[in-house]
């Protein structure tokens, strides 16, 4: 049975659905990452399961009962927010043992399990600091034991790493994962970075619109998009207007320009319908020879080094940009050259709107 | 370039020499004044200057003076109680209750402060006199049968106009305040387990007594050195406010050098309430102060993060 389940939730502000008919099943243990753009309502929806905001229609259950009309306070999980929201007339100790005194714990127990949530993150040392004298990434620790000491079932984090810089958003995106296996505490993680996302998610759900476009293992998402949107905006990819001509089981044939080729497809098509192939930029190659399935071809226009790969952005003769990764130690093609590119059937996947 | 520079400097210079001629001469000057006449001997209704300790000794040796300092103070501390129990829920009420025409509730409140003074002290003589508003209505609904004469020219009807006058001074800090805690550190403390109630206690009020300590300081010094109220309102019994003694000893009594005493101890209790005030603010507010003073505490933090990745 799944911990928690949201069942067709739905949260208006006004005329504006932030929410819109979630349904959502997470199992015990799970890293589960929300993930949207601004306003694509990932947000709320975390604000409803935390119980800041009380959805207008539908259902919240934990461990099968219903929690939808709780107050914050009677829900057994705890939130890291954004800002960190630590309380600033309160040193790091009196903030991390918050919880445990409204709960009504021991003294003794306190400080011994205080002591201990700090451990865990390295800020032993800080326990008698105000939480204005410590950096983001201290402050954020801080915040995350804060909420790790009440040992919820469910740990919720709003954008945590949003006001960290690169490196320590880094090293604290393993450490999430680290806790989160270690303690075996189920996460619903909030971000608008997919980087961040295919890297710690057990599962991720795309949102768009206050709907979930996409639910899946990262691999799923980044591999096999279900739409347009997915595609784009999980990692790099070049979406090539195409139209389809015949479809059988999740084998499409279709044609781009006047070129016919052949892709993958998690959905059934009726010929003639427009769509967009879909093809990740480190699965395109030039083409040995002269014949073969999936060929197009371009002219190069740029070639950029960024370190990890070299990206050379070509463009088909109707404009359209193609942009792919240039195997490390070839040379790269001077712009003006015409290339013949090619790509596995598997790689090509195509997506609707 | 030299002269260029020269003309920078005398204009910045230009610039300083208003303000500061201006408090120098205005606010300095005159204190100075009546520290000295404090020290000055009444001889024969002629101001003679003589130094002298006369004036204090008499102050203190004449139960009247401390008295009626001490009969201001417990005023002042009334008025400034009612104050903090009329302008706390009203606050707390406009910074998080109040969602449509809060800004239009916040100027009601405001607003009164640009009517003037006099006005708002006569409309309580209105109101409470003998033919005034409320003995109408009592009588009006049976519920006296003659006007009723204790409510006005009595300190309780000081206290009233006080009250009125200076809540909006009382409420302006403490929702300034409130209004700056961020709504997520009260949705963090429901978080931990705590109910609205706790979490009043716990982390809106602690956050909110810097505002408490500036409104009542600025409701008990300003009431304990009003005395137009107490001439209008407070007749024969309670027109003895500490500054009604100073402005009779100025005026009538013709004694300055004793007026400009009093004034003196006045003086010093509000600078050193302020002090305490502002301590106590400091110290309540903590990281809001030092925040203001150039951010020190995020150089630190900058420093402590260094030394944590070194």
């Amino acid at each position: 049975m799944s911990l928690l389940e949201l069942r067709s939730v739905t949260k208006r502000f006004g005329d504006f659905v932030a929410v819109d008919q979630i349904s959502l099943d997470v199992a015990a243990g799970e890293f589960l990452t929300l993930l949207g753009a601004s306003g694509s309502g990932k947000t709320t929806t975390l604000r409803m399961v935390a119980g800041f905001e009380h959805p207008d229609s539908g259902t919240i259950l934990m461990d099968g009962a219903d929690i939808t009309g709780l107050p914050p306070y009677r829900r057994d999980l705890n939130t890291v927010f954004q800002q960190y929201a630590l309380f600033p007339h309160m040193n790091v100790r009196e903030n991390v043992g918050y919880g445990l005194r409204m709960r009504k714990v021991g003294r003794s127990e306190i400080r011994e399990r205080v002591t201990r949530a700090l451990e865990m993150v390295q800020l032993g040392h800080l326990a008698d600091r105000p939480p204005r004298k410590l950096s983001g990434g201290q402050q954020q620790r801080v915040a995350l034991a804060r909420a790790l000491v009440n040992r919820p079932r469910v740990l919720l984090l709003d954008e945590p790493l949003g006001a960290l810089d690169l490196k320590l958003r880094k090293e604290m995106q393993l450490e999430l994962k680290h806790l989160n296996r270690q303690l075996g505490i189920t996460f619903i993680y909030v971000t608008h970075d997919q980087e961040e996302a295919l890297t710690m998610s057990d599962r991720i759900a795309l949102m768009q619109n206050g709907r979930i476009v996409q639910l899946g293992q990262p691999r799923v998402l980044y591999d096999r998009p279900a739409s347009r949107y997915v595609a784009d905006f999980i990692g790099e990819t070049n979406l090539l207007p195409a139209t389809v001509t015949a479809q059988r089981g999740d084998d499409l044939t279709l044609t781009i320009g006047n070129v016919a080729a052949t892709a993958t497809t998690g959905r059934s098509w009726v010929p003639g319908t427009p769509g967009w192939l879909a093809v990740r930029p480190e699965h395109l190659r030039v083409a040995s020879g002269t014949a073969g399935p999936n060929r197009l071809t371009v002219t190069a226009r740029e070639t950029i080094f960024t370190g990890q790969v070299t990206r050379v952005y070509t463009a088909l003769a109707d404009g359209t940009a193609v942009v792919m990764h240039w195997p490390a130690g070839a040379t790269p093609p001077e712009p003006g050259m015409a290339l013949t590119v090619t790509w596995e059937p598997a790689h090509g996947v195509c997506v609707g709107d | 370039m030299a002269s260029a520079l020269a003309t920078r400097r005398l204009s910045r210079f230009a610039f300083a020499a208003l303000p500061i001629g201006w408090v120098g001469l205005l606010l300095l000057l005159p204190y100075l004044f009546l520290f000295a006449h404090s020290f000055f001997r009444l001889s024969n209704g002629q101001l003679t200057h003589q130094l002298t300790l006369e004036n204090y000794a008499r102050l203190f040796g004449t139960p009247l003076y401390p008295g009626t300092i001490v009969f201001s103070a417990g005023i002042a501390a009334r008025v400034t109680l009612l104050s903090l129990l009329l302008a706390y829920p009203l606050a707390y009420l406009l910074a998080f209750k109040v969602r449509r025409h809060k800004n239009l509730l916040y100027m009601a409140v405001i607003i009164p402060l640009w009517v003037s003074y006099l006005v708002r002290a006569y409309a309580w003589k209105i109101i409470l006199g003998q033919e005034g508003v409320l003995n109408g209505f009592l009588q009006g609904i049976g519920v006296i049968d003659a006007p009723l004469s204790v409510l006005l020219y009595s300190k309780w009807a000081v206290m009233i106009a006080l009250v009125h006058i200076y809540t909006p001074f009382t409420l302006m800090p403490i929702y300034a305040v409130l209004e700056s805690i961020a709504p997520s550190l009260k949705e963090a403390s429901q978080d931990l387990y705590a109910s609205r109630w706790r979490t009043f206690v716990h982390v809106v009020l602690p956050l909110s007594l810097p505002g408490v300590v500036a409104g009542c300081t600025f409701a008990f010094v300003l009431s304990m050195g009003d005395f137009i109220a107490p001439v209008l309102l407070g007749g024969n019994d309670s027109a003895l406010m500490v500054s009604n003694l100073v402005v009779s000893l100025f005026g009538v009594a013709y004694n300055w050098p004793l007026g400009a005493a009093v004034s003196v101890v006045m003086l010093l209790m509000t600078i050193t309430l302020l002090t305490i005030a502002r301590q106590v603010e400091d110290r309540l507010g903590g990281g809001a102060a030092e925040r203001r003073a150039g951010q020190p505490g995020d150089a630190q933090a900058g420093m402590g993060r260094g030394a944590l990745h070194a």
